[in-house]
C-alpha cells in the first residue's frame, strides 16, 4: 500500500470514534501492541530525549525501503509511534520524504506533534526524514 | 472567618469556561497563578491613563507613573517586611534574580575553589547559574541531600559546610514536592559560621508569610506571576550591606550616575541593579497583585490551602497503586503523584481532557527526578481559588484513567 492509502486507512478507522476516550483507548491499543523493540537498539544514542517521554529509534534500509523501528516509555506516545511507523515504515525514500503525515492532524492528534509538546514525535519525524535523505544518498 | 471561596473565583475571569466541553479545573497554580480582575484592571489603567517613561521624566504623565512604580515597591517591602524599600529590586522573575546574584555576588565574594552549596530539590533556575560559575569560575557546587520523604537532611549541611562555603541557596518550598524546607534553621547555622544565604521563595510568598528580617536571610528572590501577578515582574530582595558591595549585573541607562567615554559611575540602589526602562507596568500589576493577598490575609490563604492539601491527599492516597512524591511533615498545597506504571505524560493527557489542567514531568528539577529514578510526576497545584470540588474531579479523573490502562 502506498502512504496515502494507509493514511486513508487510519483516517477511516479514527472516525468512527466520537468520544476522545474511544480514540485513546485506541491508540492505547495500538501503542500496546507495539511490536517489540529490539534490546540491542535500546542505545542512549538511539534516544530522542523529550521533556515529556522518551523515543528509541531504529532505522535501516533493505531492497530500496526504509524500515523504522521505534518506542516509547509513554504509552499514548507509542500509539502515535505505532501509527507513523504504519504509515512510513517499508516505504520508499522518496515516498517518505514527498509525505506531509497529515493524517494525524485528520484524527485530531495533531497536538501532540507540537513542538511544544517535547514528546519526542517531532524529532523522531526529523530522524526519519533524515534516515529517508541519507538511505537516498547512499543508493545514488 | 473563613474565605468566601464561591466570591473569590468570581473575581477571576479565566476560571469560568470550558476545556474541551468540560469545566475547567486549573490545578497548574505552581506554574503560574491567574490574576483577578483587580490586578488586571491595575495593569490596564497604566497603560489607558497613565503611561509614561518613569524617573527621567519632568511632565505630569512621568510623575503619577513614577510614582505608582515606586508605591509598588513600598508594597513589596511592606509585604516581606524589608528594613529598606532600596534593598527591593525589580527583576524579571525568580530566574534573572538568581542570575543577577550569581553573577554580581559571585563578581565580588566567589574565586576559584570557593564553593556554593545548593540542595537535591531545587529547580533548574537555582543550579544552573551556579555550574555556569563552576564553568567561568571554578566555583564548586555541592548539595544537600534529601530523604526519601523530600526533606533536607540538614545533618548533611553541616559535613557540606567547609571554610570554602561562600554561599548556601536553597529553595523556600519545593516546586515539585512542596516541601517547606527549614530555612530559619539553616539562615542561623550558616550566619554562626559568616555564611550568606539566599532564599528562592518562588513558590512560597503566594503561601506563606514571609518576613526577611524575622528570617534574616541575606537574599531573598520570587515571581510575581506566581503571586497572582503579571508575568515578566520579580523581586530581588537583597540586604544592604551586600548589594552596595557588588558589581551591576547589566549596564545601561537609569544605573549611572555620570557617563563620559573617560569614565562611568553608577547609581545608588536600587538603580544600580536595575538597568534601561523597567517592566513599570508589570510592577504596578504586582503591587496591585500584593494588595489583594494581602486583603484576603496571607494566614488565611495558607490555612485554607492547607485544608485542600489534607483533603486532596487523603482522597488522592486512596487510589490503588498510588506514589505521592513529598511526603515531608511540612507541606505547601503541591501533591506530586504517579500511579503504578502509568507515564505522567499519558495520565496528563487524558486528564487534559476532562478539563483537568495539571502540570507533567520534571518540573525543571531533572536532578529531584533522578533521585527519585522516575521519569517525571503528575503535579495538582492549589491556589485561593480552587475547591474541594475541583479535587473531587482531580480524584474521578484519575480513577478513570487508572482503569483505563489497568
Amino acid at each position: 500500500m502506498t502512504i496515502n492509502e494507509i493514511q486513508d486507512e487510519i483516517v477511516e478507522e479514527f472516525s468512527s470514534f466520537e468520544d476522545w476516550m474511544d480514540k485513546y483507548s485506541y491508540l492505547i491499543e495500538i501503542g500496546n501492541e507495539l511490536e517489540p523493540f529490539n534490546d540491542e537498539w535500546r542505545l542512549d544514542q538511539n534516544l530522542i530525549e523529550g521533556c515529556q517521554s522518551k523515543v528509541w529509534f531504529h532505522a535501516e534500509m533493505k531492497d530500496g525501503k526504509v524500515f523504522y523501528s521505534a518506542d516509547s516509555d509513554a504509552i499514548i506516545v507509542k500509539g502515535i509511534v505505532g501509527l507513523l511507523l504504519r504509515a512510513m515504515s517499508g516505504q520508499s525514500p522518496d515516498d517518505i520524504l514527498n509525505n506531509d503525515l497529515n493524517f494525524v492532524e485528520k484524527i485530531g492528534l495533531k497536538e501532540h506533534l507540537s513542538p511544544t509538546r517535547s514528546n519526542g514525535l517531532v524529532a523522531m519525524i526529523k530522524q526519519m526524514r533524515l534516515y529517508a535523505v541519507a538511505f537516498k544518498a547512499k543508493q545514488a | 472567618m473563613s474565605l468566601d471561596i464561591q466570591k473569590i473565583r468570581s473575581e477571576f475571569p479565566i476560571l469560568d469556561q470550558q476545556v474541551h466541553g468540560k469545566p475547567l479545573v486549573y490545578l497548574d497554580n505552581a506554574a503560574t497563578t491567574q490574576k483577578p480582575q483587580l490586578v488586571i484592571d491595575a495593569v490596564n489603567d497604566v497603560y489607558t491613563q497613565y503611561n509614561s517613561n518613569i524617573h527621567r521624566g519632568v511632565h505630569h504623565l512621568s510623575n503619577v507613573c513614577t510614582q505608582a512604580f515606586e508605591d509598588a515597591r513600598i508594597k513589596v517591602q511592606r509585604f516581606i517586611n524589608a528594613e529598606h524599600s532600596h534593598e527591593v529590586i525589580f527583576t524579571r522573575g525568580t530566574t534573572e534574580s538568581v542570575n543577577l546574584i550569581a553573577h554580581s555576588f559571585g563578581d565580588v565574594f566567589l574565586k576559584e575553589g570557593d564553593e556554593v552549596i545548593v540542595s537535591q530539590l531545587e529547580h533548574h533556575s537555582n543550579i544552573v547559574p551556579w555550574q555556569m560559575l563552576e564553568q567561568r569560575k571554578g566555583i564548586t557546587l555541592k548539595v544537600i541531600p534529601i530523604n526519601d520523604q523530600g526533606e533536607l537532611m540538614l545533618e548533611e549541611l553541616d559535613a557540606l559546610i567547609t571554610e570554602k562555603t561562600r554561599l548556601v541557596a536553597v529553595a523556600h518550598i519545593s516546586n515539585a514536592l512542596g516541601t517547606i524546607n527549614p530555612i530559619k534553621t539553616i539562615i542561623d547555622k550558616c550566619h554562626q559560621r559568616d555564611i550568606p544565604v539566599m532564599i528562592d521563595g518562588a513558590q512560597a510568598v503566594q503561601h506563606v508569610a514571609v518576613d526577611v528580617q524575622a528570617l534574616d536571610c541575606d537574599f531573598y528572590v520570587f515571581s510575581g506571576h506566581k503571586l497572582y501577578g503579571p508575568t515578566g515582574i520579580g523581586v530581588l530582595y537583597g540586604k544592604e550591606k551586600w548589594l552596595n558591595q557588588m558589581t551591576p549585573y547589566q549596564g545601561g541607562g537609569e544605573m549611572i550616575q555620570t557617563v563620559s567615554f573617560e569614565g562611568t559611575t553608577f547609581n545608588e540602589l536600587p538603580f544600580k541593579f536595575e538597568a534601561g526602562t523597567p517592566d513599570y507596568s508589570g510592577a504596578i500589576g504586582l503591587g496591585a497583585a500584593i494588595d489583594y493577598v494581602t486583603n484576603i490575609g496571607v494566614e488565611k490563604i495558607a490555612a485554607y490551602e492547607h485544608e485542600l492539601l489534607e483533603y486532596g491527599t487523603a482522597r488522592l492516597e486512596a487510589i490503588p497503586q498510588m506514589n505521592i512524591y513529598g511526603t515531608a511533615a511540612e507541606k505547601a498545597s503541591v501533591i506530586s503523584f504517579l500511579v503504578g506504571n502509568i507515564h505522567p505524560y499519558d495520565m496528563g493527557m487524558m486528564l487534559d481532557k476532562m478539563g483537568l489542567a495539571v502540570r507533567t514531568g520534571h518540573h525543571c528539577a531533572q536532578p529531584l527526578m533522578q533521585r527519585y529514578n522516575i521519569p517525571g510526576t503528575v503535579r495538582a497545584s492549589f491556589a485561593v481559588y480552587n475547591t474541594k470540588e475541583e479535587i473531587d474531579q482531580l480524584v474521578e479523573g484519575v480513577l478513570k484513567v487508572s482503569r483505563l490502562f489497568g
